[in-house]
Order: C-alpha cells, then sequence, then structure tokens
C-alpha cells in the first residue's frame, strides 16, 4: 500500500476519465439558466443582499437622511459617520477584537495541528473515539458554561481580561479546528512524510517544515473559520467584559443603550466591524464550504 | 465524509492513514495528541462539572448569607416553571423553523447558481454577505434599519409603493412587537440561508457528471433527474446542513438579545437567553445552573442522533 500504487490508480486511464467527467466549478461546463430563471436568482439575490446593501448605503448618508419615510436612497453621500466612529472610541474595541482573534486562532493553530498528526498521519488507537469526543464539546451549549466560567474568571481576577476572550474562543473553536486539520492532514501524501523520518526528523520538525507547508491550504482555511467565529463571537465577551477587554460587537450593542439611535452611525459601526470577515470571507469562498462543514465537504 | 470521487478518496486513504498504530510507542503516538485534549477537557468539561455541584446549591447572590444545599430542588423548579417551559417551546420552534426554512432557501439557491448564468459568480459571493456580517451587527441592521415601524426600510418601501399607487400613506407595522417571532424566524433565516446554500451547492458540483449525462441520453425530464438521481445523491448533504444548522441555531443569543429581548413578554425568550436572565437579572446561580444541566441533557439526546449522522458520513469515507 503506498503512494506509488494510488499514484498509478490515479493515472489510469478509467479514473481519469471519470475525474474529467467530474463536475467542477468550472462555470462554462455547466448548464445554462434561461433568461427567465436567470431573472430570478437574480431578484433573490438581490433581496439578500438589500439590508446588506442598505447598511452600507445607510453608513455613507447624514443622520438626516437616513431615518426618512419613505428611504431617501439618493441622499448625498458623506463619511462623517466614518471619521465620527474612529475619530471617537471604536479603536479599543477593534484592538481587542483582532487580539482575541488572532491569539485564540494562533493558539488554536497550535494544538489542533499537533492533535491532527495523532489522528490522521500516525493515528492513536480509537482515534475515532476522540474525534467525536471533540465533536460533541460543540453540542454543549456555551450557555450551560456561562455561569461556571463567570465565577471561575471573577474568582482568579480575570474578569474583562482579553487573555479570558482568547482562552474561551481556543476552546470554542478546537474541535472545528482538530475536525478540518484532520481531514487536511489526511491528504498529505505518505512519501514525503517517510523521507522526512528517514533524515531522522523530530515532530515538531516534522510538523513545522514538512506538514505545515504542504497542508497550507487547510491551515488557512482552519485559520479563517476561526477568525470568523471569534470575531462575531457575543455572549461570552458581553458577560465577561466591562471596559477594558470589550471586544467590537459588545460596542455595537453598547453605543445603542448608551447614545440613543443614530441609524446612519449604527450603519457605519455595523459595516466597519463587519468588514475584516466580510473580506476574509469574499477573498477564501472556496474555503468557506469546506470549513463550516468541517472538512466534510470538498 | 461526503465525496464522490472514490478513486480519490481511495488513494488519500491509502496515503493518509495506516491501517493500526502498533503497541509499541503508544505515548509517543498519543503525546502530540494531549495538549489539545487536555485543553479540551479543561475548558469545557471541568465547568460543567462545576454546574451539577451549584446546580443543588440554593444559591441568590443577592442574598449572600443564604447559600445552602437544596439537593434536587432547584430541578423540580426548572420542571415546573412555567417560564422554562415556555422556554423550551420558543426554542424547538425558533431552531425548527430557521432550520427548516433555510435549508429550504438554500436548496433554491443552490440549484439555480448550480446552472450557468449571466453575473453568476458575484451574484455568489453577494448571496453569501449574510453569513459574513457579524451577527450582532446584523441584528441591530435588522432592528432598526429594516424593522423600525417609523422609518425601517420594510415600511419606507411599502409606503413608497402605496404612493405610486396614489395612496397617502402605507401602513405602519409596528413588525417586532406585533409578529416577533416570525421577525426572529427572517432575521436568522437571512443569515443561514447562506450557510446551506454553500454545502448544497458543493453536494450539486460532487454529483458524478456522467450519470446525469445518462439520465438525460435516456430521455429523464428535469424533474425526475432531480427527484430520482439529485435529491437522493443531496441527501446526506441535507443531513449534514440541518445537524451543523441545529447545533448553532439552538445556541442563537445574539439575535434575541439584540431584536426582542426575548419579548414582548417571554414571547421569543429562548433557553440561552432564559438562562442568562436567570443568572444576571433575577441572580438565581442555583436555578441558572440547574437549567444549564437541563439543557446539557437535552442536547446530548440531539446530539446523539446528530452524532449518528455525522458518523454515518465519516465511517462512510474511513471504510472505504
Amino acid at each position: 500500500m503506498t503512494g506509488t500504487t494510488a499514484a498509478a490508480r490515479i493515472s489510469s486511464p478509467t479514473v481519469l476519465r471519470r475525474l474529467r467527467r467530474r463536475r467542477h466549478e468550472d462555470p462554462g461546463q455547466l448548464p445554462r439558466l434561461s433568461p427567465l430563471w436567470t431573472f430570478v436568482a437574480w431578484l433573490v439575490t438581490l433581496a439578500f443582499f438589500a439590508p446588506v446593501a442598505w447598511m452600507v448605503l445607510t453608513s455613507f448618508h447624514q443622520e438626516s437622511d437616513a431615518a426618512t419615510n419613505p428611504p431617501s436612497p439618493f441622499a448625498p453621500l458623506t463619511f462623517d459617520q466614518y471619521k465620527l466612529l474612529l475619530g471617537r472610541d471604536i479603536t479599543p474595541f477593534l484592538l481587542n477584537s483582532a487580539m482575541a482573534s488572532v491569539f485564540s486562532t494562533l493558539l488554536v493553530l497550535a494544538l489542533a495541528l499537533p492533535a491532527a498528526y495523532a489522528l490522521s498521519i500516525k493515528p492513536v488507537k480509537k482515534w475515532t473515539d476522540v474525534m467525536f469526543f471533540f465533536l460533541s464539546t460543540k453540542f454543549l451549549p456555551l450557555i450551560a458554561a456561562l455561569l461556571p466560567i463567570y465565577m471561575i474568571v471573577k474568582s482568579i481576577g480575570m474578569l474583562d481580561n482579553i487573555w479570558t476572550l482568547i482562552v474561551l474562543y481556543t476552546a470554542m473553536n478546537l474541535p472545528i479546528a482538530v475536525w478540518m486539520m484532520r481531514s487536511f492532514l489526511a491528504e498529505v501524501p505518505r512519501e514525503i512524510l517517510e523521507a522526512a523520518e528517514v533524515d531522522g526528523a523530530g515532530l515538531p520538525t516534522v510538523l513545522l517544515r514538512v506538514v505545515a507547508p504542504v497542508a497550507m491550504p487547510g491551515i488557512a482555511a482552519t485559520s479563517l473559520i476561526c477568525f470568523i467565529f471569534s470575531w462575531n463571537e457575543f455572549m461570552f465577551a458581553v458577560n465577561l467584559t466591562a471596559t477594558q477587554a470589550s471586544t467590537a460587537p459588545v460596542f455595537l450593542v453598547g453605543f445603542i443603550t448608551n447614545e440613543g439611535l443614530f441609524l446612519a452611525r449604527l450603519c457605519a459601526a455595523a459595516t466597519l466591524v463587519s468588514l475584516p470577515v466580510l473580506i476574509a470571507g469574499f477573498a477564501a469562498q472556496d474555503k468557506l464550504v469546506r470549513g463550516l462543514s468541517l472538512g466534510a465537504v470538498k | 465524509m461526503i465525496t464522490l470521487d472514490r478513486p480519490l478518496t481511495r488513494h488519500r486513504q491509502q496515503a493518509g492513514c495506516p491501517p493500526r498504530p502498533r503497541g509499541e510507542r503508544t505515548w509517543r503516538r498519543r503525546l502530540p495528541l494531549l495538549p489539545a485534549l487536555i485543553f479540551t477537557i479543561a475548558v469545557t468539561q471541568l465547568p460543567f462539572v462545576a454546574t451539577l455541584v451549584i446546580s443543588t446549591f440554593q444559591w441568590n447572590i443577592l442574598r449572600p448569607g443564604d447559600r445552602h444545599f437544596t439537593g434536587l430542588s432547584n430541578y423540580a423548579f426548572v420542571f415546573t416553571d412555567e417560564r422554562l417551559r415556555n422556554a423550551v417551546i420558543n426554542t424547538a420552534v425558533l431552531t425548527a423553523s430557521v432550520v427548516v426554512l433555510s435549508v429550504v432557501l438554500g436548496l433554491g439557491l443552490a440549484l439555480l447558481l448550480d446552472r450557468h448564468f449571466f453575473g453568476r459568480g458575484l451574484a455568489r459571493t453577494l448571496l453569501i454577505a449574510p453569513f459574513l456580517v457579524m451577527p450582532v451587527a446584523a441584528a441591530l441592521v435588522w432592528k432598526h434599519a429594516v424593522y423600525n415601524p417609523d422609518y425601517g426600510l420594510l415600511n419606507g418601501t411599502l409606503n413608497a409603493v402605496y404612493r405610486l399607487f396614489g395612496v397617502a400613506n402605507g401602513p405602519t407595522v409596528d413588525w417586532v412587537s406585533s409578529f416577533p417571532m416570525p421577525s426572529l424566524v427572517v432575521a436568522l433565516v437571512w443569515q443561514w440561508t447562506p450557510f446551506m446554500m454553500l454545502i448544497l451547492l458543493a453536494g450539486l458540483q460532487a454529483q458524478p457528471g456522467d450519470v446525469l449525462e445518462a439520465a438525460r441520453v435516456d430521455g429523464a425530464s428535469a424533474l425526475q433527474t432531480f427527484r430520482l438521481i439529485t435529491l437522493p445523491h443531496l441527501r446526506q448533504y441535507i443531513e449534514l446542513g440541518i445537524v451543523l444548522g441545529s447545533i448553532f441555531v439552538v445556541q442563537t443569543f445574539d439575535a434575541v438579545y439584540t431584536i426582542t429581548q426575548g419579548g414582548p413578554g417571554s414571547q421569543t425568550t429562548n433557553l440561552p437567553y432564559e438562562i442568562y436572565l436567570t443568572m444576571f437579572r433575577k441572580f438565581e446561580y442555583g436555578q441558572a445552573a440547574a437549567a444549564g444541566v437541563v439543557v446539557v441533557i437535552g442536547s446530548i439526546v440531539i446530539a446523539t442522533f446528530a452524532l449518528r449522522v455525522v458518523a454515518s458520513l465519516f465511517r462512510e469515507e474511513v471504510s472505504r
């Protein structure tokens, strides 16, 4: 059972024909939609996109143009709301969010990469049980853990500390990351690893120098998903932080209750905090599916 | 796992997973796994043990002197409390409607996007935007920019349409107060449909082209092809979408907190929000913990079912 026979099988004519027949992302091979259905497709697409478009458009309006009935989509555009937001207090919240997301994602990768190695390349006994243990922790509602976590965090004086969120986000994303990374590592060609072993490389070297470069697309996809979930997390952030460590979503809900409603500025804030994930998600659309399905859907 | 290119899967199987670990050097194999395992147990399992302990105490932090062991009386309260029963029902209604509607809509969109049409790539990009907008931001935009009775986009558009037809003013509907649960469901379906669409689209594109071609050559109608070939093929993708969607939607907190605050009354209070209220508004720690334990047990029941779905997909991949 070496990689060579597998490679030989892959390049056999029947397999190649099958692969060629498989319908891929290449839109040229897809059947065309009739004009009527094209119209329907675009109508539904625009309906779905409308709230996002409205949010972005309103964020470039003055308050007086934002809250009109009927709506005034063609009101003059302005950067005032963004200037107000950035000139005032959103920056520390964005920095907290960035710190919580980036550090927890790095921590998740540091834990998940070796774990995935021990679940795919050199699997421990009963590795499927371990996989399902990780997945089962994802089924426990976060809210049920909030009370003890709140009390523990309070007793060790870590309330309103960004590292508390980093640890919790790491735990929250680790099962997803382990599942994803396992599915990616299972695809790493065996020969490469065997060569590294012959050279007598230790595990850290194998992981960093051999596995990581080959599994880079997988690591990128995993990081993207972990980043999205940490950046967007709200429940822990709102209940465990007060002033120092609050993240962007906490800023959003806070600024409604504290200052009354400024629709245009709210939309600017909503756009601003969503921007990192929107950009990352748009840029890595193809990686999104595999990540969201825990590596199950290619 | 669900990929139908068998040769590739078999290749991966051979390449990635050697047959069985040997008895020797077992601990060397286990070592890389331990940090992740220990971390997960410490952060996700230990708090649950603490929850179990707290749930047996009479404990309200507003009455600090009055903390004592009460056995199972918190559970008796949880099972008889009207509000909690109501929260269970709301959670079930919310989760079921959001998951079912977003699967149906996601399937429709996936079928459209599985065809070539003008601007398909752009349409796909625009369609995933709702899933990428921060959930709290999305909830705030729905509440204030869309549902607001005075200047929300919904009433505003209705008003504009009415005026177009010469009627002086459109209706002023307070969407969130009049239709609290549907308002929540719509905002959440909007957010989750792209997720379902992406999974189902991947499923459609993994269909073996030759089977579809054979069906066409044999003169099957589009509807027959869909019902007899595409739908059975999609089944496991639909199951996966339902399972993963349920895990996330059951835990919905952001939208309830932001759009309805569980109201009016407790019409939209789901379990996460009810536990949050018990904890941080009523300060009944014992009751909150007991409710948490009940939620966890409920989740375990749903999870065993869900895990079976994931396990069947997973075994399929491993055994190939």
